[in-house]
């Protein structure tokens, strides 16, 4: 009876308190998760159709059409409607929290996470109904490619990529108005002080002063470190948009000249040069908005675990300006392999700019890792463990792929499940999710006004399942690429089975682990606060008042 | 140390990866458990300028070994000064391999130039052993010059192990590269066979 009453009206949420701010940040999380379900399910079944033909599935699972459908929208599920979703909600929340400034805009806030969910609804639509399958790649002339698939399919896939793209610009507006907005404690601020601030400037001159023996250039900064990040990654999320959207416009256009009846020669676009600025967009998303964004998340996380200053804040300042030049000239680590690329771009893009990662992410790592440290003894709480988990998780990532970054390993592991698992499918399951994890166990008391979560046990059965089995999974996924297996690449005979049915067993520990989180929240709110956070809110208010300060108290 | 093929390279790259996780999931694990205990005290102290210059060595020093222990490195960058032992050149369109002879034999320790011409799509060019690991690839783009001449897409390589070699494309480029029960259409079996080595290549 306790459990049916947990089920439909949870511990002690009451969605009627809850502001605009809240409610709108909620929408975008519970979106997200249902999106990160549809994403796992999409993985096991790519994951048991390589386990051969024992594999339990119906046999249309292992058809090349639908098989690369799924691998199309995978990562278009994972990326935008999870990933992106969860991110921008939790820097829309944050951002007026951190600045103690209402958000420019809470009905842009509404719109940015309809866009998402709608546009990635479309782009899954158009593979399920149409198979269309270019992959996310997208390499140019195949999405233009008429006869494998059809061109309503491509059509639609492109609207719904552009409408998340749309969404994008939403978030990026809402995020640099409120930024910029001078009011509250940046009432006597000018743009030129916030800007110097979002770029972390201030950071680097601070850093010459001392080393020059003068004052410092600002005692205390006009931006918070966090939001410091947040701007930062924002402007690759900008450049990434841009560069998405319009190879999507290229797309179009010759669909619809194909529609129309025109057969447009594709030859016209250079393969390569497209390769380039696709790769360079593209590339923004991994290497810059992934890890400025992270860093900046950690550092907000470690200071409001510890209650302290994050340990050399103005080396991390000045870090993150230096990550944001490194991410626009690495691409070139993805064209390794192409034999066209100047040999010097590969030298100096794709290997020494890239080798870079590794001192930025490592500094960050670091800088956490002390600033936890100094505030010891610290208690072992959801978020301190999820946050540990995503340190481990960047820890094993990133080496991962300077590893690959480099000209002779590319030559036996490009387009390997090498890349995909070992790295992108840990930096993101392990490093990133559990990182947002950590943040939505700090965040949650504040935006849901102090309700219980339902089983600390859950949470506890969450974190081990989660992290083991998504260490696990992109471990054997990895071997696998050692063996030879690619990434883009149907196999049904079972080539790779052991190390297949290994990586299968791990995926399902993160399903299950997803659905216990799942089943925690939803006993938390309940299935009628569930519905309630997508009812309009009584309070308009689009600020939070809680000092962060406050936060760090629960940790001692 | 030189590394003479693929599986040797990877090999030590598999021990040296596992000795760095097993590393890095320890110390996040020790750390974590210190964090919480009343009275932890350091064991050791990492210095920060340490920590960073170990990173750009690590960084920097791991393309300095692979330049110096993988010779198909500087061979890449100066293949348009080698002259190559043979040279094969093939193109593909629409899924299908043209002009592709129907075996190629090698002899142990030549160097092969392959020229690989995309008529419409991207594909990939890559050799794999019996035991499906993958001796060498590269990408395939199409287009072409502005004579209209397909674009070259070439490569070295230099066999040093016997084996026999099969080879598809390494990557994507539509379901048209599969049967409709998923059989890649492109896989070209035992097409490399390289002899008179003391050495075999397998696993």
């Amino acid at each position: 009876m306790s459990l049916m009453k947990n089920l439909i009206h949870g511990t002690n949420f009451d969605h009627t308190s809850l502001n605009a701010l809240q409610k709108v940040t909620l929408r975008a999380v519970v979106m997200s998760f249902l999106f990160f379900g549809l994403v796992a399910i999409e993985g096991m079944i790519m994951k048991l159709v390589v386990t051969g033909p024992s594999n339990p599935l119906p046999s249309m699972f292992s058809h090349p059409e639908h098989y690369f459908s799924i691998m199309t929208v995978h990562p278009i599920v994972g990326i935008f409607g999870s990933t992106y979703q969860l991110v921008f909600a939790a820097f829309m929340f944050l951002v007026p929290f951190l600045t103690k400034k209402p958000l420019y805009s809470v009905k842009l806030a509404n719109f940015v996470w309809i866009m998402i969910t709608v546009g990635t609804a479309l782009a899954w639509i158009a593979a399920f109904v149409w198979q269309y399958a270019p992959l996310y790649t997208l390499y140019w002339p195949l999405p233009a490619d008429t006869e494998q698939f059809h061109v309503v399919g491509g059509i639609v896939f492109i609207l719904g990529v552009a409408l998340i793209m749309v969404g994008t610009f939403g978030f990026i507006y809402n995020i640099y108005a409120t930024v910029f907005a001078k009011v509250g404690i940046h009432k006597d601020k000018t743009t030129k002080e916030l800007l110097i601030s979002g770029f972390g400037i201030d950071g680097m001159l601070n850093l010459v002063h001392k080393l020059t023996g003068k004052p410092p250039y600002s005692k205390e900064p006009a931006l918070a470190l966090p939001v410091v990040a947040i701007f930062r990654g924002t402007v690759d999320t900008f450049l990434d948009a841009i560069v998405i959207l319009t190879a999507g416009v290229l797309v179009l256009v010759f669909l619809l000249a194909d529609l129309g009846g025109l057969h447009w020669d594709v030859g016209a676009v250079d393969a390569l040069l497209y390769k380039n600025y696709f790769w360079w967009g593209l590339d923004l998303v991994a290497d810059g908005l992934v890890l400025i964004y992270v860093a900046g998340s950690w550092y907000l996380l470690a200071t409001l675990i510890t209650g302290q200053k994050l340990f050399m804040e103005n080396v991390a300042r000045a870090a993150l300006m230096l990550e944001l030049l490194v991410s626009w000239m690495v691409w070139s680590h993805h064209l390794l392999a192409d034999q066209g690329q100047p040999e010097m771009m590969k030298l100096i893009s794709g290997e020494m700019v890239t080798a870079f990662e590794l001192l930025t992410q490592g500094l960050a790592l670091f800088i956490t890792l002390v600033t936890l440290w100094k505030a010891r003894p610290l208690k072992m709480t959801m978020e301190l463990k999820y946050l540990l988990g995503g340190l481990v998780g960047f820890g094993l990532a990133v080496p991962a792929a300077i590893i690959q970054a480099d000209m002779g390993m590319n030559r036996i592991l490009h387009n390997t499940q090498w890349i995909i698992m070992a790295h992108v499918h840990i930096a993101l399951i392990v490093g990133l999710y559990m990182t947002l994890y950590s943040a939505l166990y700090v965040l949650w008391p504040i935006v849901t006004n102090n309700t219980k979560m339902f089983s600390s046990k859950m949470s506890n059965i969450h974190f081990w399942l989660y992290l083991i089995g998504g260490i696990g999974m992109g471990a054997f996924g990895g071997m696998a690429g050692l063996d030879g297996m690619l990434r883009r690449h149907l196999y049904v005979n079972g080539e790779f089975n052991t190390l297949m049915i290994l990586a299968a067993i791990c995926g399902t520990m993160v399903l299950v682990a997803w659905l216990i989180f799942l089943l925690n929240i939803v006993m938390s709110v309940g299935i009628k606060g569930l519905i309630g956070i997508f009812l309009p809110a009584q309070d308009k208010t689009a600020s939070y008042g809680i000092e962060p300060e406050t936060i760090a108290e629960n940790h001692k | 140390m030189t590394f003479t093929n693929s599986l040797e390279l990877l090999a030590f790259h598999e021990t040296a990866y596992t000795i760095y996780a097993a590393m890095i999931i320890s110390v996040v694990a020790w750390f974590g458990y210190n964090l919480s205990r009343e009275n932890a005290k350091s064991v050791f102290r990492i210095p920060f300028y340490t920590y960073m210059a170990f990173l750009v060595a690590g960084g920097v020093g791991h393309h300095i070994f692979t330049y110096n222990a993988i010779p198909w490195v500087s061979e890449d960058m100066t293949r348009h000064d080698i002259k190559p032992d043979a040279t094969y050149t093939f193109e593909i369109a629409k899924h299908k391999w043209v002009g592709l002879p129907k075996k190629i034999t090698i002899q142990c320790n030549q160097t092969i130039e392959f020229n690989v011409k995309s008529h419409d799509l991207v594909y990939g060019f890559g050799l794999f052993r019996q035991d499906g690991t993958l001796v060498t690839q590269m990408q395939v783009n199409p287009g072409t010059d502005v004579n209209g001449i397909l674009d070259s897409n070439d490569m070295l390589w230099t066999f040093n192990h016997n084996g026999v070699f099969d080879m598809t494309s390494t990557e994507y480029s539509g379901p048209a590269q599969y049967s409709e029960d998923g059989k890649d259409l492109m896989l070209v079996k035992n097409f490399v066979e390289v002899v008179g080595c003391d050495k075999g290549d397998a696993k």
